[in-house]
């Protein structure tokens, strides 16, 4: 079972919510249940397994429910229908007591247009968690001081969130998030409103982060770029259900149908497919006789750091896997048909 | 002519409940009302025993506190230096003391009320209509009640005027937190805050430019009510007004007029003062 199983959830937004959720059991869809009984459907009979360590993103237009679904595991919304555990615990079931101690302890949130308290400075305000939890002064400080300089912030600890640029805002909002050190940070477009050039930093900066903290990270976005980027594993939703789950590869390749076609349509391919995703697999036997003086990749290069070294040579390649053993072949060819999709 | 048979008798019901209240309940009124007037009597001694001097001095002081600008600090000395010289300082203390009292009880109720307000949207569909209707009925009216239930004096004035200003600020209590950022409050929920800790922590702070505004509107309200409670013996600056309207003398009336304004303006201004603070950063670099 894996750490976070979220089972069969169905969100029906309006008055009477259990009248709608027998149309959409039955199968009807958010348009028809719209117009039948004025209920919006919000989450469509979702189920996702998340593992423990993995950076899961769920990717969707607005109106998708992905911010509706983000806000279940911590319980902001509560489903109409279906399971939600944590480590085998159902967090459904637990009272305010119980989920206010279990979101203290185990979650931290980022948010879109950050939601760091405005009157607040940065040190209060990334302590905010470890004050909730009752921790004294000197020890919050102490944990909001290290984690304000571990995302680049030492000497702005006195400054207020309106003297701060919208990519330092969101950056004390991921500090104050990791200061409580929970085991899953939720992340709701939490670099959608910051302009492109520091959304990538912060990009790279949490995948700096994670590399080394191993975090289960459920990260929200409308931006398949990014879902790509820094996902392990990517969920897309469409009008609350959902459409299609698997690595980043396999959303580029095989994509579930046309919907999420018509996404990766724009996507630079060369920045998410591997070597070992588009080679030519090779049997043990034939191996040696094949591969010889051909240059090496690794089997999980990226497409766009094996490109050089395919125009250097214009040759075929000899994909290795970490034990550098032969696994496959890449011809030049290869590589432009996976690059044209 | 419209139906005798259809009039409603609901003059002779609302007296049948105040005697009702009177009768079964008057000891409890009294204890109450006895308890509002050690207060107030203490507080009017203090303001009226008090060298004008030293008032000016506090006054000057709070202004400064609230404002940090000078101008402003002379200009509210001159203001009450003005109703001194009118021959109205005993007044205006007067005036001062019962503004204050109510006030206060405006505030201390009021602030709950719209705390509770925001918390409950079937409590606000209740309460809104009646705020409504506390703040449209011509003031006078609230003179009878008062009158009947205390008798004459200083605390159905008090009363009266604490119908008719608590309103605002219960108000613009129920807007501030109602207008506090849904992201800000989901944030400070998903760290696991209580609700306590979201209401004092999140809500109250940031709801407070608006508290302030309530309260200052709250404090003109009071001054404007106490002047119309001299009807019934509250004492000050209105009692002058009423004995101007009496005697038609034109001058006394003005006189006490201008004083009135002066006492406003003082007051209207230090609340703004403060209202503005409450929306900076107190520890931003152009405070």
């Amino acid at each position: 079972m894996s750490y976070i199983e979220i089972r069969n959830i169905f969100k029906i937004f309006g008055p009477d919510p259990k009248s709608a959720l027998e149309l959409a059991k039955g199968g009807a869809d958010k348009d028809e249940i719209l117009s039948k009984t004025g209920h919006t459907v919000g989450l469509h009979d979702v189920s996702l397994s998340i593992e423990q360590g993995e950076t899961f993103v769920v990717m969707g237009l607005s109106g998708s429910g992905k911010s509706t679904l983000i806000r279940h595991l911590n319980r902001l919304i509560d489903p109409t229908a279906g399971s939600i555990s944590f480590g085998g615990e159902d967090i459904l079931a637990m009272d305010i007591p119980a989920l206010n101690a279990f979101r203290r302890k185990r979650l931290g949130m980022v948010f879109q247009r950050f939601g760091l308290l405005p009157h607040r400075n940065v040190m209060d305000n990334v302590a905010y968690g470890l004050e909730i939890q009752g921790t004294a002064r000197k020890d919050r400080e102490a944990a909001a001081s290290k984690w304000i300089e571990r995302v680049g912030l030492a000497g702005y600890e006195t400054k207020f969130p309106d003297q701060l640029s919208g990519g330092m805002q969101q950056r004390v909002g991921l500090a104050r998030a990791l200061a409580t050190d929970p085991e899953v940070l939720l992340m709701d477009e939490a670099f959608s409103a910051l302009d492109p050039l520091i959304r990538s930093d912060m990009q790279d900066e949490l995948m700096k982060l994670q590399a080394e903290l191993h975090k289960t990270i459920v990260f929200i976005t409308h931006d398949l770029d990014e879902a790509l980027k820094i996902g392990d594993r990517i969920a897309i939703l469409k009008d609350g259900k959902l459409v299609q789950v698997g690595r980043p590869e396999e959303i580029v390749l095989k994509p579930a149908n046309d919907y999420v076609q018509a996404f990766t349509h724009d996507v630079n391919r060369s920045r998410v497919l591997r070597a070992k995703s588009i080679m030519a697999p090779i049997s043990e036997t034939d191996s040696a006789a094949t591969t010889r003086d051909l240059p090496t990749i690794q089997a999980n290069a990226l497409l766009r750091d094996i490109l050089p070294i395919a125009l250097a040579n214009g040759t075929a390649m000899t994909v290795l896997d970490t034990n550098d053993t032969p696994i496959g072949t890449l011809s030049p060819q290869q590589i432009v048909d996976a690059l044209n999709g | 002519m419209f139906p005798e048979q259809l009039n409603v008798p609901l003059g002779k019901w609302v007296n049948q409940f105040v005697d009702w209240l009177v009768i079964n309940y008057g000891a409890a009124f009294e204890a109450f009302a006895d308890s509002l007037l050690t207060v107030l009597v203490a507080l009017e001694q203090v303001l009226r025993g008090t060298p004008w001097w030293v008032v000016l001095i506090a006054i000057a002081a709070i202004t400064w506190h609230a404002s940090k600008n000078w101008k402003l600090v002379v200009g509210l000395v001159v203001a009450m230096f003005i109703i001194g010289t009118l021959g109205l300082w005993d007044k205006a203390m007067q005036t001062l003391a019962l503004m204050i009292v109510a006030t206060s009880l405006s505030v201390l109720i009021g602030i709950p009320v719209g705390i509770a307000m925001a918390m409950s949207n079937r409590l606000r569909a209740v309460m809104l209509p009646i705020l409504d209707t506390m703040q449209t009925m011509p003031s006078f009216v609230y003179l009878i009640p008062a009158l009947m239930l205390f008798g004459l004096g200083k605390v159905p004035a008090i009363l009266a005027t604490v119908i008719y200003a608590a309103p605002p600020v219960m108000r613009l209590t129920d807007l501030g937190i109602r207008l506090v950022d849904q992201e800000v409050l989901e944030a400070s929920r998903s760290f696991g805050a209580s609700r306590k800790q979201i209401l004092f922590g999140v809500q109250l702070p940031l709801a407070l430019p608006n508290i302030m505004a309530g309260i200052n509107q709250t404090t003109m309200m009071s001054i404007s009510m106490v002047v119309i409670a001299s009807m019934i013996g509250a004492r000050g600056l209105g009692e002058q007004v009423l004995m101007g309207i009496q005697r038609l003398d034109v001058g006394a009336g003005m006189e006490a007029g201008i004083a009135i304004v002066l006492l406003a303006v003082v007051f209207d201004r230090i609340g703004q003062a403060y209202g503005k603070r409450s929306q900076r950063n107190p520890n931003a670099e152009d405070a």
